[in-house]
């Protein structure tokens, strides 16, 4: 170690500005609530903006569904299932499901700017990966709709009704897919209501839906703020709930359908560990570790927020990790250079850069690289919290941001044990080169989902959900079909 | 460059590649959009990082004296165009190489040490170096022993280079992995390794004669190493893809990749080459589209 030598990325060869198009898109100024077929307004009247954070800027004004809105929507989809959908053959639903695939494929490029615009992700994500996914789910749902008791050999599987969902702000339209392909697929109506701040592309495919003919009622979309999501979930005629979001709110569903009988899934908050053991390709392990936590400026309930490196590679990792994100583009989330684009809200921002002074307050090291952000819109530069222990706040908590916590451990059990020592239980991740090794840790990890040398990876096959706060029951796959019928062995899911 | 005995690393202690990992990190390159201005800019860069390459059984004085024309006129109806870094051919023709191109500026690359094969005792590799930089080669672009190096014998590798190297004097010693024939990117960087420690000013994929050549994935490795070399020792080392590398896209991606692994510090002639022979004019092409906002036929490019 002669001489401390460092890498320097400025100035550089910076990129000139290649934004994708926004001329193919159309967005009307106004949205209603879609309920039997139709866009109709609250009953109340209420509407709300929908803004894009990347230029604080509203972009349409959207309905807000009170309960006698959410009633009437749980009435259309009863409806629905009474007399169209439950008793469709079964090759007809899956028919159904496949249009609104192909539908989506075809009209990727404006769902994927929709996404960006209203969300603040990078177009490179929003069109390499959401909505791509999205599409994905329902071509695979869309298979599996006359073959159920294929999917279940020796059970009957049966729908179970009208279905209320609730889906997040983090990946608009694929949450809407992950809820809505196997419900739909299964036989089972549909109420979701999208989040508040990104309700357009989910407005955008009841557009779709109706494009397709799919049959009035058999999905509706109610938007609105947590009131809305609160009265949904209260509704006495649901037959099946699904959540993705925060676990605050998961533990108020939770105790809302306790007793009730209504199946419910939950899928929560993480806190996951990205464990890079000292045999680990660390140069990819770096690229993991940067995908794990930076994609979707870390919002992302799976995100790779602690990072645990072995003390014998520590300080070579964390050297090549901070030259990596100075690397890291950020700004206009429709530039497709963009590599991390604006914090979702307002709030969001105010609530990272809150978990960012804990941090500082807590005596930990804060560093922020990657390239200037833009001096408006809701931005956060990626960031490193070193000199972090298990007892600190922004270790235990999900901050979901650009934000990431590194600890170093000494010994495997060490990074188990740290990796195992939360609340949380949705993910995490395994970097080595030996392949026993990544046996031994994905079993010993306590996470529904664990990647081993790759992170953030998801597929329709794959189920997915968590342990402990992160929440109840799977998505996708097959278990994420089972919970939308009743496999007549007892309690439907 | 420290005056210490170069010493043969501990290839064991070289960090392990994820071969996926590196695909999925070549695809976010290949992802970036070079527009405007920006694209010029790369493409005049890659201009200048051409190592212009006639390396045949059938190479003339004749042949090797158009190429340098060719290399000092590179599209005469563009005004301020850089030239490329060198002219690279086998050692019989350095001499002519060197009185084509005379004050212009443009090195005189060669091949040595019974390139492509490298399979000559020492002797004869070190005599085909020496008489090399003796007709006017400022360059020297050396094959590794890659049968040696596969057998594990790396002694033989590392003590080849050590020896060319001094073989050289002054001029800059490339060292050829020829990569295609080492089996896997963890031997990729391996090599890398000990090619730079036993002094290596360039460390470059491929001869051209094998099959695959110089692919991103290959470079990326190589330019990981290169930053190991260069954060442990202070050297900074140069890198030379070869082989296959034809058009303009491919160009600005293997830039974008330059620019985002090593930074600043690399992103000139000095410190990163092309070795090809017909990327030339289809960046000349590219250029005119910019200016023009047309393409032309091939046929309005010289082709020597």
């Amino acid at each position: 170690m002669a001489t401390k030598s460092t890498l320097a990325f400025e100035p550089g060869w910076q990129y000139d500005p290649a934004p994708e198009s926004t001329d193919h898109v159309s967005l009307r100024d106004s949205y209603g609530l879609f309920i039997d077929g139709e866009f109709t307004p609250a009953a109340s009247g209420k509407t709300f903006e929908t803004i894009n954070p990347a230029t604080q800027t509203p972009i349409a004004s959207v309905a807000q569904a009170g309960s006698e809105d959410v009633d009437r929507a749980v009435a259309a989809a009863r409806k629905a299932y009474d007399t169209v959908w439950s008793k469709m053959k079964p090759a007809e639903r899956g028919k159904y499901v496949f249009r609104i695939a192909r539908a989506i494929a075809e009209r990727a490029r404006e769902f994927a700017v929709v996404e960006s615009m209203d969300g603040g992700k990078p177009i490179r994500e929003s069109r390499d990966i959401d909505i791509p996914l999205a599409s994905a789910h329902f071509f695979y749902y869309a298979g599996w709709a006359d073959k159920l008791n294929y999917a279940f050999p020796g059970a009957s599987p049966k729908s179970l009704g009208v279905a209320g969902q609730v889906i997040p702000w983090n990946f608009p339209l694929l949450m809407a897919a992950w809820k809505l392909a196997p419900a739909l697929a299964a036989g089972n109506t549909v109420v979701l209501k999208p989040a508040e701040t990104t309700p357009l592309t989910a407005l955008k495919l009841a557009e779709l839906i109706a494009d397709v003919g799919l049959p009035p009622g058999v999905v509706n979309i109610v938007t609105g703020e947590g009131d809305t999501g609160a009265a949904l979930v209260r509704h006495p005629d649901l037959d099946k709930f699904a959540f993705t979001g925060s676990t605050a709110v998961g533990r108020d569903i939770m105790r809302t359908l306790a007793g009730t009988g209504t199946p419910y899934t939950l899928e929560l908050g993480g806190k996951a560990a990205n464990i890079v053991l000292e045999d680990a390709a660390l140069d990819q392990a770096v690229e993991g570790i940067v995908n794990g936590i930076f994609f979707n400026q870390g919002h992302v309930c799976c995100a790779g927020s602690r990072l645990l490196v072995s003390e014998a590679v520590a300080e070579p990792l964390l050297e090549r990790l901070r030259a990596r994100i100075d690397t890291l583009i950020e700004g206009d989330p429709l530039d497709k250079n963009t590599d991390i684009g604006a914090i979702n809200s307002e709030a969001q921002l105010a609530r990272i850069n809150e978990y960012i002074d804990i941090g500082r307050a807590e005596g930990a090291d804060i560093w922020q690289g990657g390239s200037d952000a833009p001096q408006s819109g809701y931005y956060c530069r990626p960031t490193l919290i070193t000199g972090v222990a298990q007892s600190n706040r922004v270790v235990q908590e999900e901050i979901f941001g650009p934000v990431l916590t590194v600890q170093t451990f000494r010994t495997f059990d060490e990074a188990r044990e740290k990796a195992n020592n939360t609340p949380y239980g949705l993910s995490g991740g395994v970097w080595t080169d030996k392949g026993s090794r990544i046996f031994k840790m994905t079993g010993a990890l306590r996470a529904g989902v664990v990647w081993a040398n790759t992170f953030n990876k998801f597929d329709p096959t794959s189920p997915f959900g968590g342990y402990k706060e992160s929440g109840m029951g799977r998505e996708g796959g097959l278990h994420g079909l089972g919970a939308y019928l009743d496999l007549g062995m007892g309690a439907g899911a | 460059m420290s005056a210490a005995e170069p010493r043969l690393p501990d290839l064991a202690r070289v960090t392990p590649v994820d071969t996926v990992g590196v695909e999925e990190r070549v695809a976010r390159f290949r992802s970036r959009s070079i527009k405007t201005a920006s694209k010029v800019a790369g493409l005049r860069l890659a201009l200048s990082m051409i190592d212009l390459t006639t390396l045949e059984g059938a190479d003339t004085p004749g042949k090797v004296r158009q190429l340098c024309a060719k290399a000092q006129h590179l599209h005469e109806r563009m005004a301020d165009l850089p030239t490329v870094a060198a002219v690279c051919v086998y050692p019989t023709m350095v001499s002519v190489a060197r009185d084509a191109l005379g004050a212009s500026g443009i090195e005189v690359a060669s091949v040595a040490t019974a390139f492509p094969s490298g399979q000559a005792p020492l002797s004869v590799k070190l005599d085909d170096t020496r008489m090399a930089v003796e007709a006017g080669a400022a360059e020297i672009d050396m094959v590794i022993a890659r049968g040696a190096f596969l057998a594990g014998d790396y002694d033989t590798v590392f003590d080849e280079i050590v020896a060319v190297k001094a073989a050289c004097g002054d001029a800059h010693l490339k060292v050829i992995l020829e990569t295609g024939e080492l089996g896997s990117l963890d031997r990729v960087r391996q090599a890398s390794m000990l090619a730079m420690a036993a002094g290596a000013d360039f460390i470059k994929t491929s001869t051209g004669k094998i099959k695959p050549a110089a692919t991103m994935p290959v470079t990326l490795t190589m330019l990981h190493a290169i930053r190991d070399h260069y954060l442990e020792t202070g050297v900074q080392v140069g890198m030379k893809p070869a082989g296959g590398i034809s058009d303009s896209k491919t160009a600005l991606h293997y830039l974008v990749m330059l620019n985002e692994t090593l930074g600043a510090e690399w992103m000139t002639p000095r410190w990163f080459r092309f070795g090809a022979s017909s990327l030339a004019n289809d960046v000349l092409m590219q250029l005119e589209k910019q200016a023009t906002g047309r393409y032309q036929s091939l046929d309005y490019f010289s082709k020597d």
